[in-house]
């Protein structure tokens, strides 16, 4: 049990932000900051991480000595398909071509919820890729290949 | 008449029937997509944007305006029937409209909304007409050190206007500054922040960033907790209002159009704040001050006017100045940008027919969704019954596809998943995603304008304040800090005081 009262959420918060500010600041660190005259590429940078990391710091310190609210539990299986739809979809549609790709994406996709029966994940992706392809490939006429190298054709 | 003729180009411009097509096809998407909860009006115009991009400048913004406001007004017929806004902005009708729905009157709340929303809309539209061109005149007086101030106002007003700890709002501009950073540097050619991924050298995608950060994140939310949708209303009657409640709506109306109208044109999302507004002044004006949130009809028909008449004037800093006043707009600059079209004061002189034709297109647009909208509310009812589950694998395809089809980069998919990653985690840690994306947008042409105003007044940083136009728009930027910090200083003084008595 915690003896003193702490916001864990804004803890948190405010330990990524002096992280993601600390890398901005380092990435900062290769680049010229120049003169205020002559602003080099680094010093807009430069100055944001730091007031970032001031925040940062700001939210951290004031997490202290007040009660958080409750927190909801992460959406993991939704994190995991939700993530992996578009990165699949990015490295499979020139290979694969766009028909087959769009189809393992919004399968892929689909799996997010608990819900969804095989079934229905099916149909849904079907649906959604035949009329995708009318649209997006036959109406407006994007550039797509829609059955790419890798697929035995 | 200027006005009068001008008006006259515009409705030939939008009265064309390839413009009204596309007009109808926006209003009518952007109520669908407003009226499905979890798809937010942001999130949608980010992935239809590249569908845009085959069409003609004028008919491609008419189409994303049309997403735009009729989203709003889609937003409200889901906050009446099941007391859930599907867009932010409609949050205060819920309270309510809900309370009508549940005592049968669901026709007049949504009748109520439908034709508040119409009059503002009206009334706005004609502001837009009216002091968009006065304004430009101003703008062109705009030098870096304008824009620079200008810019710190809209980021400080949207982190006013953000929910939540004022801190977080800021560190997220801030963050979301750094990220428009990355990119090359347009002085120097140095590669900054790219980690060595040459995708990257033009600068994160904003629609796999807009979609990433809206759209990821919000499915994911939805996804914590799966509940069956409950739809009060399974059908809809007596939408026509008596005359009574005719008489009760226009004093709440009017006073919603001028709330929302000056709300919307400051930079930050005056729209949501705009409904707020209404709502507690309608609240304290009342007679009867102990109806609202039991169904009162001034709770409705105020607000309601006020989103709409806000999310209408918010197109003036943007047709004027090139300024965002919130992430739809930001995502209309970039469509602009992507049409050729320079956003800012230029846009009225040399482009007249694409400026008055959107105006009046949004007019025919309001016209649209009240003759259409109240017909149909028995399919947007149904609508309500399809399951979450069936429509997020379908937003997942479509923005894949809309992210891919900007540049055919697979990075920007990349970019999504990792925007979509950080999205959740901002919504755990309870960040605001509009300063971040305004921040994005912003970045590049803030440090810009630095960069320049410092080099002409040869690194002298007064050069801020002593012109006359940057010091204004400077003082109010500190004043709205100022002001939005003293509660909170009021606050915790007030906390320090009970616990020293204790």
């Amino acid at each position: 049990m915690a003896t003193k009262p702490k916001d864990d959420t804004d803890m948190v918060a405010g330990l990524a932000l002096m992280a993601v500010a600390a890398f901005f600041g380092w990435q900062t660190a290769g680049l010229e900051i120049g003169t205020s005259l002559r602003m080099g590429p680094g010093y807009f940078p430069m100055v944001l991480s730091g007031l970032l990391f001031l925040l940062g710091l700001f939210v951290f310190a004031k997490s202290f000595g007040r009660d958080g609210e409750p927190t909801t539990p992460l959406a993991w299986r939704g994190m995991i398909f939700i993530i992996s739809a578009p990165v699949f979809f990015g490295l499979t549609v020139r290979g694969l071509g766009f028909v087959p790709a769009l189809f393992v994406t919004t399968l892929i996709a689909s799996q997010a919820s608990a819900k969804m029966r095989p079934h229905y994940a099916l149909i849904l992706a079907v649906t959604v890729t035949i009329l995708s392809t009318l649209i997006f490939s036959y109406g407006l006429g994007l550039p797509f290949r829609r059955f790419g190298p890798w697929f035995p054709l | 008449m200027d006005l009068l003729s001008n008006l006259a180009l515009g409705f030939s411009v939008a009265g064309s029937l390839t413009n009204m097509g596309f007009c109808l096809i926006g209003v009518m998407l952007g109520t669908l997509i407003g009226v499905l909860p979890g798809i937010g009006a942001t999130a949608t115009i980010a992935m239809l944007l590249p569908i845009t991009f085959q069409l003609e400048p004028v008919s491609s913004l008419i189409m994303l305006a049309g997403i735009y406001y009729g989203a709003q007004y889609g937003g409200s017929t889901t906050a009446i029937l099941i007391n859930m806004p599907g867009e932010s902005s409609s949050a205060v009708t819920a309270i309510d409209g809900y309370q009508m729905a549940r005592k049968g009157k669901a026709g007049t709340a949504l009748a109520v909304a439908a034709l508040g929303s119409f009059f503002a809309g009206t009334v706005s539209t004609f502001l837009v007409a009216l002091f968009a061109p006065p304004l430009t005149a101003v703008a062109l007086k705009f030098g870096a050190a304008e824009y620079f101030s200008l810019m710190v106002l809209g980021l400080v007003m949207s982190v006013a206007l953000a929910h939540g700890s004022v801190i977080k709002a800021l560190a997220m501009v801030i963050l979301g500054l750094l990220l428009g950073i990355v990119g090359t540097d347009i002085y120097t050619g140095v590669p900054r922040f790219t980690m060595g991924i040459t995708q990257y050298a033009d600068g994160l995608n904003f629609v796999a960033v807009a979609i990433g950060v809206f759209g990821i994140a919000e499915i994911l939310r939805n996804l914590e907790d799966e509940h069956e949708r409950e739809v009060m209303t399974k059908k809809v009657t007596n939408l026509l209002p008596t005359r009574a409640e005719f008489r009760q709506m226009v004093g709440p109306v009017l006073r919603g159009t001028g709330i929302g109208s000056v709300l919307g044109i400051l930079p930050g999302g005056g729209a949501i704040l705009a409904s707020f507004a209404s709502y507690t002044m309608e609240k304290k004006l009342s007679k009867t001050p102990e109806e609202f949130g039991r169904g009162a009809l001034a709770g409705v028909a105020g607000p309601e006017s006020a989103n709409n008449a806000g999310a209408q004037t918010s197109f003036i800093p943007l047709l004027t100045l090139g300024i965002p006043a919130n992430p739809v707009m930001a995502l209309m600059i970039g469509a602009m940008i992507i049409q050729g079209i320079v956003p800012g004061p230029s846009v009225v002189t040399d482009q007249p027919a694409l400026f008055w034709g959107i105006v009046a297109s949004m007019w025919i647009g309001n016209l649209m969704l009240v003759v259409l909208n109240l017909p149909l509310i028995g399919l947007w009812v149904k609508l309500l019954t399809v399951p979450y589950y069936i429509l997020f694998p379908i937003i997942m395809a479509m923005s894949s596809i809309g992210v891919y089809s900007v540049n055919s980069n697979a990075f920007d998919l990349y970019a999504v998943a990792f925007f979509g990653l950080l999205g959740y985690a901002m919504v755990k840690l309870r960040f605001e995603p509009a300063p971040l994306l305004l921040g994005f947008v912003l970045g590049p042409l803030l440090e810009e304008n630095l960069r320049r105003a410092m080099i002409l007044s040869r690194g002298d940083p007064t050069t801020f304040v002593t012109r006359p136009i940057s010091a204004g728009l400077l003082v109010v930027s500190v004043a709205v800090l100022v002001l939005v910090f003293l509660p909170q200083i009021r606050k915790r003084r007030e906390e320090v005081f009970t616990e020293s008595d204790a």
